[in-house]
């Protein structure tokens, strides 16, 4: 990696201050699993690094006065494992940080990080840049994209959004708070992640000089919740495909849902179609199978993915009945 | 039989051999006290990176490297200058050095070269697409394979089958340490699994004697038939070493040793096969072909294993590509012709209505010498997979999603113990050392000389110290073709009777008797049969008085210690997810003989290695190249999958030893176990699920694809 500079401020108006308005220039380092596994690779070269390890404020897991949980953007995979509030409250969220097949990065990485990782995408991670442009044409479309997007690929980008928390918490309606020059702002989580049109642009709604700081995801108030992924191999893998699910139901019956996929789309793909097939249902295989099925319907996979429809299928059905079956 | 000077002890009289033994290096390499290649270090050292190609095919028409040598201390190395035309992607251009490595890699970076880009071929599968890079071989022919087919009664199945290419990705990646003497000698630390023969390859590259090169290797951390040569990145260093007048470590980094390190060629073949109606097989016919990179590659043994068929007719076609070259990669071709032989006979046994395990066993004729012992390891390997009981006929299905399956699989492999010299020395003080040019690449060779001449000597194997992985030693060949074990276990076991007898004869008079009725038994020696005549061994050696005995120990030599031919038979048994195409592992069993086995915890490693490795290979591994930019895309631990611990299910390891197995002699184990994997767990899978996935890695992807067309879902 190139020589940078290193910062760890102990605010989020001094880390703000710290940080370049254009990309490129300056980048967060929180857990570091995947920025300098970038940077190592010279797909991201900053001239400064900002820490945010010195800013308690960002710190922790903790249930606000409004039943809110605040969930602090450095807290990390295994705090989020280890809370008791968590695996009370939000059991789907604990299941999520056990899909991170690794200690390590269950030790070191952060949700805040989780949510801001870039894509895996191999020709981007190959110094083919974000959008893999080669000629002046993606290299995705005619190329090795079995781990591709099948949903929101018209193009120009066709990498997955990696994130292992995303999708379950759109689900439940989650919150990002964002601090920039100008103070805090807070953005629906549904809203944050966006799919680049431009090298230039990146795949969520954040300046290059803001910093999240915290998640606030609303009392689940008796949701019921589960997280499906399918992964080739049990040790430390990339899901071809994952579902979150969160029901509001009154006895049987599905009052509403929320249904996310993650690892099928540059952003973390709700639903709608997967989510009116379950309103006003009870849940059985066949009702979950058909909400599967409406989750996938308008999938347009690539020369080498059509297997990954199946997959974003089965992952919502299973995802579905883990749900109903849950508490 | 006339007993020979040289023999192993039988049976009963064996203190050492055949037990569980923990390898005596196991401490060191858990506690980090081994050294190896990476761990050395030298005053004022550089440490060197490599600039490849990005074209998998381009002519060089500048290099610029003004301002990668703007950074402190860097010097540069020219490996393939302007003109010249390179042959795939991540080959070596130039090498850059820095006193500090994160230096190095920057430099690295900043390097620029320019390409005249020339057309080039990835991907080999599809022989349609590869035009005139394929080149056929003459037709081979045994018996008359047409009329066997036309006979009216012979059942005929034809299939396609394959596996795809793959790296060997050795833990410790290819890499050395070199350092010039101010007499012109060259030193070099070596991750190499041809320590003796490594001189040679450098004193060739450098125009040098070969007196004055010395190579070491300590310790390593897996050759898998990738580290024979010193490689064009090991001469230029030393070359760019001499330039600069300081020593250069230049280990490739994951990316590089997946790229360029080692791959095992892909082999795909169309397949024909025939048998009677009671299941015997009659012919066979195959067009196979795969690439051995830019030069065409070699020929699978087909068929495989059971190559008595009759009647045979088989071509092949080499694809000249721009891959990277190819490796030897554990048992060499064997894997990928197991896969193309024993899936096809598999789907002949379903075609024919016969269970697999009878199937085999009616046909273990057709494997010649290896016929018996493959009958023997069926009927065991049937044993411990409860094979009776889970075996069902293919496809049929089970409630729910998930089906399981059994397939199997056989090989056979040589291991002949390869030429080895070495020294045996008994010192006055009772020390004991064996020392030979040898080395261990992670698979027990300092632990079964150590317990070779302890089991001789009448010592414990703590007593004994193993000196290997220095040129400077007499030397041994190459730990290839699972040689190394019979080669120095005889050289050691020769050398260690010889010095025993030397050591007896010094003895003898205090004892009264002649020195051939002396034995050597729990730390003394002593009239045979007696424990009351007897001297301690540090008695016996201080008779030595001021002359260490030392003794050489060679094979090949007299009386046979070893020999060649081995068997192994191994199921698999599987959990097909067919709504997601994910295969599970529920249990792998391996049965393998290997003649006398001197360590059976360090022989039963080898095999729950291989059965992992063949794991990985079966289902998860690929270099996956890119069509447009002829680059490999994943080359990291991140997309180039292994299986990991959650992936590889119960193992279940059966050595066959006792009558008819220890009289062979020792044979080499290393490869033979990795041969199967393949084969059993894809025919596990047709099992389960009812129709073949023709080529592996089986993925999800080739599954679902597969159940598309037929099976159970």
């Amino acid at each position: 990696m190139e020589a940078f500079e290193y910062a760890r401020p102990t605010s989020k108006e001094e880390a703000v201050k710290l940080l370049a308005g254009t990309w490129g220039e300056t980048e967060v380092l929180a857990g570091g699993t995947d920025l300098l596994s970038l940077m190592k690779d010279y797909a991201s070269n900053p001239k400064r690094l900002v820490s945010l390890s010195g800013i308690a404020a960002l710190k922790g897991i903790s249930s606000q006065p409004d039943g809110d949980l605040r969930i602090g953007a450095t807290a990390t995979l295994q705090e989020l494992i280890a809370s008791p509030i968590v695996a009370k409250q939000y059991p789907a969220l604990v299941e999520a940080a056990h899909g991170v097949r690794s200690p390590q990065i269950q030790s070191l990485g952060t949700v805040g990080g989780d949510l801001l990782q870039r894509p895996r995408c191999w020709y981007y991670r190959g110094g083919h840049g974000l959008l893999a442009q080669h000629d002046g044409k993606s290299l995705v479309p005619d190329g090795e994209n079995q781990y591709h997007a099948i949903l929101g690929n018209s193009g120009p980008a066709y990498f997955v959004n990696p994130s292992s928390f995303a999708p379950i918490l759109i689900a439940l309606g989650a919150k990002v708070r964002v601090h920039g020059p100008s103070g805090a702002r807070e953005v629906e989580l549904s809203k944050f992640f966006r799919t680049p049109s431009s090298e230039s642009e990146r795949e969520y709604d954040l300046k290059p000089n803001e910093i999240l700081t915290e998640i606030l995801v609303p009392a689940p108030g008796g949701a019921k919740m589960a997280v499906y992924e399918v992964r080739e191999k049990e040790a430390l893998d990339w899901p071809l495909a994952a579902a979150a699910v969160v029901l509001n139901t009154s006895g049987k019956t599905v009052k509403s849902a929320r249904v996310v996929m993650g690892h099928v789309a540059p952003i973390p793909w709700p639903s709608p179609e997967a989510e009116a097939a379950l309103a006003g249902k009870t849940i059985s295989e066949s009702v979950a199978d058909e909400a599967g099925k409406a989750a996938v319907a308008k999938a347009t996979p690539l020369s080498k993915n059509a297997y990954k429809v199946q997959l974003a299928r089965v992952a919502t059905k299973r995802a579905i009945l883990a749900a109903a079956g849950g508490a | 039989m006339p007993s020979c000077k040289y023999d192993w002890p039988a049976a009963g009289q064996r203190k050492h051999i055949g037990k569980r033994i923990s390898r005596i290096d196991g401490p060191d390499k858990s506690s980090g006290r081994a050294k190896y290649t990476y761990d050395v270090n030298r005053p004022g050292i550089l440490f060197a990176k490599v600039v490849g190609s990005p074209y998998a095919h381009a002519k060089v028409t500048s290099i610029d490297t003004s301002e990668a040598e703007k950074l402190p201390g860097v010097k540069v190395h020219i490996v393939q200058g302007v003109g010249t035309e390179i042959h795939w992607a991540g080959s070596e251009i130039l090498l850059v050095a820095a006193p500090a490595e994160e230096v190095a890699r920057d430099a690295a970076q900043r390097v620029k070269i320019d390409f005249e880009v020339l057309p080039h071929l990835v991907h080999e599968e599809d022989l349609s697409k590869v035009g005139d890079r394929g080149k056929p071989t003459a037709e081979q022919k045994t018996g008359d394979a047409a009329a066997a087919f036309s006979d009216p009664d012979a059942v005929i199945h034809e299939g396609y089958y394959g596996s795809a290419i793959i790296a060997h990705c050795c833990m410790e990646p290819h890499g050395q340490v070199v350092e010039w003497t101010p007499d012109g000698n060259l030193r070099a630390w070596e991750s190499t699994q041809n320590v003796s023969g490594m001189p040679k390859e450098y004193a060739d590259a450098l125009g040098i004697p070969v007196t004055n090169v010395r190579v070491m290797t300590p310790h390593m951390g897996g050759g898998f038939g990738s580290k024979f040569g010193a490689d064009r990145w090991g001469s230029e260093c030393a070359k760019f070493s001499k330039a600069v007048g300081k020593p250069i470590k230049m280990m490739l980094e994951r990316d590089l040793e997946l790229v360029m390190a080692g791959a095992r060629p892909p082999h795909y073949a169309k397949v024909k096969v025939a048998a009677k109606k009671d299941g015997t097989v009659t012919a066979w016919e195959s067009d196979s072909w795969s690439t051995g990179g830019p030069t065409g590659g070699g020929i699978p043994p087909l068929p495989y294993a059971l190559n008595d068929i009759p009647n045979v007719t088989k071509r092949h076609t080499a694809v000249a590509t721009n891959i990277g070259p190819i490796r030897a990669w554990r048992a060499p071709n064997h894997p990928q012709a197991a896969v193309l032989t024993l899936c096809a006979l598999d789907d002949l046994a379903a075609k024919l209505n016969m269970d697999p395990m009878d199937f085999f066993q009616k046909n273990a004729g057709l494997g010649g010498e290896r016929a018996d012992m493959y009958r023997q390891e069926l009927t065991k390997a049937a044993e411990l997979s409860d094979w009776k009981k889970l075996w069902h006929p293919r496809g049929t299905k089970i409630a729910g999603n998930v089906e399981r399956g059994l397939g199997l699989s056989l090989h056979t492999w040589g291991g002949r113990g390869h030429n080895s010299r070495g020294t045996v020395t008994i010192n006055p003080d009772g020390s004991v050392e064996v020392a030979a040019g040898s080395q261990d690449l992670g698979t027990g060779t300092r632990t079964v000389i150590a317990l070779t001449a302890a089991e001789t000597l009448g010592l414990e194997i703590k007593d004994i110290k193993v000196s290997i992985g220095d040129s400077a030693l007499l030397p041994s060949g190459a730990s290839g073709g699972s040689t190394t074990v019979g080669g120095v276990s005889s050289m050691t076991r020769r050398g260690a009777i010889d010095a025993r007898e030397q050591l007896f004869a010094a003895v003898a008079p205090s004892l009264g008797v002649p020195p051939d009725q002396l034995e050597a038994v729990d730390g003394k020696i002593q009239v045979k049969g007696s424990a009351a005549k007897s001297v301690s061994w540090k008695q016996a050696c201080a008779k030595l008085g001021m002359n260490s005995i030392k003794a050489e120990g060679k094979n090949p030599g007299p009386c046979e210690l070893i020999s060649s031919g081995v068997g192994g038979v191994q199921v698999a048994d599987v959990s097909v997810d067919i709504e997601t195409g994910l295969v599970k592992i529920n249990k792998m069993v391996a049965v393998q003989d290997c003649g006398l086995v001197l360590d059976l915890k360090t022989a039963e490693s080898q095999c729950y290695g291989a059965l992992i490795m063949g794991i990985s290979y079966a289902l998860h591994e690929e270099k996956i190249m890119d069509n447009a930019t002829g680059r490999m895309l994943n080359p990291n631990m991140e997309f180039y999958k292994l299986a990991g611990i959650g992936d590889i299910g119960e193992l279940v390891v059966h050595m066959m030893t006792g009558p008819g197995y220890d009289e062979r002699g020792v044979i080499g184990l290393g490869e033979p176990p990795v041969i199967s994997p393949g084969a059993a767990i894809s025919n596990a899978v047709a099992n389960a699920i009812g129709v073949r996935i023709p080529t592996i890695p089986i993925t999800p992807a080739k599954v679902l694809a597969a159940l598309e067309k037929g099976g159970v879902a």
